[in-house]
């Protein structure tokens, strides 16, 4: 088993704790694990990425060559078009709807979507924007997105959910039901973006 | 055996921790702070002083200190902090250690947030200090803990040497029991302490020779070693990698599906007989290290008689930016003639995302003033420092025209008062005067320089992720005061957006002064309001 995966978005919306949550569960499941991210200046406001890789084998490096990562989850749909050539020709994408707008130049929405259409790969969309709401507060997007994602991931979402809960464990039981109900209706709710 | 989930940071840290640490001393610096922070969080249940210090030069001379009284202690900073903390570096490699001193500075090779790739390692050899090069984060535990032991035993302070990728990577760890005490007591040798020039001429041959005795050492750690490849694509072509240039070789490997021999180096001095066993029959190696050519310039020496050289000089792997594994599989293709695999791209024009100040930034609103105030007083020149701040440079603020390094606005600022310039103006945050600015400001109010400094009081060291600075508020007040900055000329504003015609005229009204004003701009870092609310 081998999953490489890239995590995109924008500084201040959650990457490195989506993959601190796919880090426990790969742990969890005994697998191998590394996970690079961003740190500094690039976290305000600016793109950013984080690298995670898991394997039942050996993992060389900390970073994923390009055409070569299984799945780019993103919690914006431009980073996940910036990251696009990451994935490999099978790859699948899986990204949330709502668009950060804090650039001059942002595209408009058609565009984007067109281009996320004929970047040739699967793509799955969810607005977690709402589903987030609906779970009790749009500060759980980000764990939305991984929801929606879940069962391209390769680990067991029970996995995924123990994730959940170590990561928020310190911010009490509301916090911790409010996101894995995040967790869950985002699986409920990936919708395949057809071509 | 304790197994953890940490950063590479992290690792080094924990490394310190269950080595029996006395004190951790240091400096934010991306992407080192976290080796620091972690100590930080740990330093009560192991028992141990975590302390931010004042600059990176002052957290040697602070883990110097406790290196003499015998206890263990490890400094952090990034790579160019260790131009800072470069004095007392170098002259530690003559004095040497007594409790074991480990430098933890972390390179930022690829500049994801600094202004050069320097090399540390450059620094160690300078020094004649040895160095170690993880190249996982295990290897950072590992290597650390060795280190400690390898101090006191050699009396030397030791490098570790991080990089990007690793500083700021996640894996699983296993971690050791803890060291025993170390059992030292105070130094109580004069003749090495006291750094005289009769003594200094009787410490530097010994430290030529301790470094001699690490290079011997060198040749059999189990960090440096030939990894013949089992069935190489060609006997006469070999690759040396450096720390993380291993993973990224041996990645290219598995893709490529072909493979030579590897010379896997991660302690220097350079081992010289193992580097000619592995030279030995090759006609053409491949240096593959993320940084500077360190190890490919000392290769590169032997020219003519050796065997020819591909690397950053001659450009073969390109001369800049961080290693990773696309240049693996392409370099690896190149020097063993072979196949590349395709990947599709797809082709887009994607608009960039830089960095920028938070909404709400009070340096937003300090430059909104400072723009008002100069557009009716030319020439002016904004001298500014290294801080979120220096994003005060891009659209729409274009607020700055100059910023080089820690500290560097007030002295420049100064010198081009100097040379005449009619406005010239320093711009730097609370904690980068704290740093470095003290001292500059230091000269130009004992001659009252026409120039004007504005301090951004944001109450914290904000881009590094809001560590305490050293003075704030009233206290910084005193401290300016206190550098003899006239009293009549010593200013506070409160950078808000209501506030900014009256900011822009008593900004203006400094700037027409012909002598030194300091203005402290005060109002919090959203950030840390923000981290105070949830903590
Ligand atoms: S972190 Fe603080 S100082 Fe830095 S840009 Fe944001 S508000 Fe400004």
């Amino acid at each position: 088993m081998k999953k490489d995966i890239i995590l995109a978005g924008v500084g201040g919306q959650g990457t490195i704790a989506v993959a601190v949550m796919i880090a426990d569960a790969a742990i969890e499941q005994g697998l191998n694990f590394r996970q690079s991210e961003v740190h500094g200046m690039s976290q305000r406001g600016g793109a950013v990425e984080t690298q995670v890789r898991l394997s039942d084998k050996a993992i060389h490096c900390d970073l994923i060559a390009t055409g070569r990562a299984d799945l780019l989850i993103s919690l914006e749909p431009l980073e996940a078009l910036r990251k696009m050539n990451y994935l490999s020709e099978t790859g699948t994408v899986v990204t949330a709807l709502a668009p950060v707008k804090n650039i001059p130049d942002y595209p408009a929405m058609d565009t984007v979507l067109d281009q996320l259409r004929r970047a040739g790969r699967t793509v799955y969309t969810i607005d977690a924007e709402a589903v987030a709401k609906d779970a009790g507060s749009t500060r759980a997007q980000n764990v939305a997105v991984l929801g929606a994602a879940a069962d391209f991931i390769g680990l067991k979402p029970a996995a995924i959910r123990k994730g959940i809960e170590k990561v928020f464990a310190a911010k009490g039981a509301a916090v911790v039901e409010m996101n894995l109900r995040a967790f869950d209706m985002g699986r409920e709710h990936a919708a395949k973006l057809e071509a | 055996m304790k197994k953890m989930l940490l950063l590479g940071d992290e690792a080094v840290g924990q490394a310190a921790a269950d080595a029996g640490l006395g004190g951790a001393f240091g400096y934010p610096g991306t992407p080192s702070t976290e080796i620091f922070e972690y100590l930080e969080k740990h330093a009560s249940e192991y028992g141990y002083s975590a302390i931010w210090s004042g600059n990176e030069k002052v957290a040697f001379e602070e883990a110097l200190g406790m290196s003499y009284v015998g206890k263990r202690a490890i400094v952090t900073m990034k790579h160019v902090g260790l131009n800072v903390a470069a004095d007392p570096f170098v002259c530690s490699g003559v004095i040497g250690a007594h409790g074991g001193l480990i430098a933890a500075v972390a390179d930022d090779p690829g500049m994801h947030s600094s202004q050069d790739e320097q090399d540390s390692r450059y620094y160690a050899s300078f020094a004649k200090v040895p160095c170690y090069e993880p190249a996982t984060q295990q290897q950072a535990y590992d290597m650390t803990r060795e280190a400690f032991k390898l101090s006191e035993d050699f009396e030397t302070p030791v490098l570790m040497r991080l990089v990007t990728r690793i500083a700021h990577s996640r894996a699983v760890v296993a971690c050791q029991p803890p060291d025993e005490n170390n059992g030292l007591g105070i130094a109580d040798d004069p003749d090495k302490w006291v750094i005289l020039p009769a003594h200094a001429r009787r410490l530097y041959p010994a430290a030529l020779n301790r470094y001699r005795r690490l290079g011997e050492y060198a040749e059999n750690c189990r960090w440096n070693k030939i990894q013949p490849a089992a069935n190489p694509a060609d006997k006469t072509k070999g690759i040396i990698v450096c720390g993380t240039g291993h993973n990224y070789i041996m990645e290219a490997f598995e893709i490529l599906g072909i493979a030579v021999d590897v010379l896997r180096l991660g302690f220097h001095p350079i081992p010289p007989k193992l580097l000619a066993k592995f030279l030995e029959g090759k006609s053409e190696v491949m240096l593959f290290e993320d940084g500077y050519p360190f190890v490919e310039e000392r290769i590169n020496g032997l020219a003519g008689a050796g065997p020819a050289v591909r690397g950053r000089l001659d450009g073969f792997i390109g001369e800049t930016g961080e290693l990773d594994p696309d240049r693996a599989i392409d370099c690896v293709a190149r020097f063993l003639n072979a196949a590349k695999p395709q990947t599709k791209q797809v082709s887009v024009t994607i608009p960039a995302r830089p960095p920028k100040l938070c909404p709400g930034c009070p340096h937003i609103d300090t430059f909104t003033a400072l723009n008002d105030a100069l557009e009716t007083r030319q020439p002016a020149r904004v001298f500014s420092d290294i801080g979120c701040y220096t994003l005060g440079a891009l659209p729409p603020l274009n607020a700055i025209n100059s910023c080089v390094e820690m500290g560097a606005s007030v002295g420049m600022a100064k010198g081009a008062a100097q040379g005449g310039l009619k406005y010239p103006v320093a711009v730097l945050g609370d904690g980068t005067f704290e740093h470095s600015g003290l001292t500059s400001l230091l000269g130009a109010a004992r001659e009252n320089t026409p120039m004007t400094l504005i301090i951004l009081d944001n109450g914290t060291t904000a881009m590094t992720g809001a560590q305490d600075s050293l003075a704030n508020g009233a206290k910084l007040h005193s401290v300016v005061a206190g550098l003899g900055v006239d009293p009549a000329h010593l200013k506070k504003i409160s950078p808000l957006p209501a506030k900014r015609g009256e900011n822009a005229a008593l900004i203006g009204a400094e700037l027409d002064y012909a002598g030194l004003s300091v203005i402290i701009a005060e109002r919090e870092c959203i950030q840390i309001i923000g981290k105070r609310r949830t903590a």
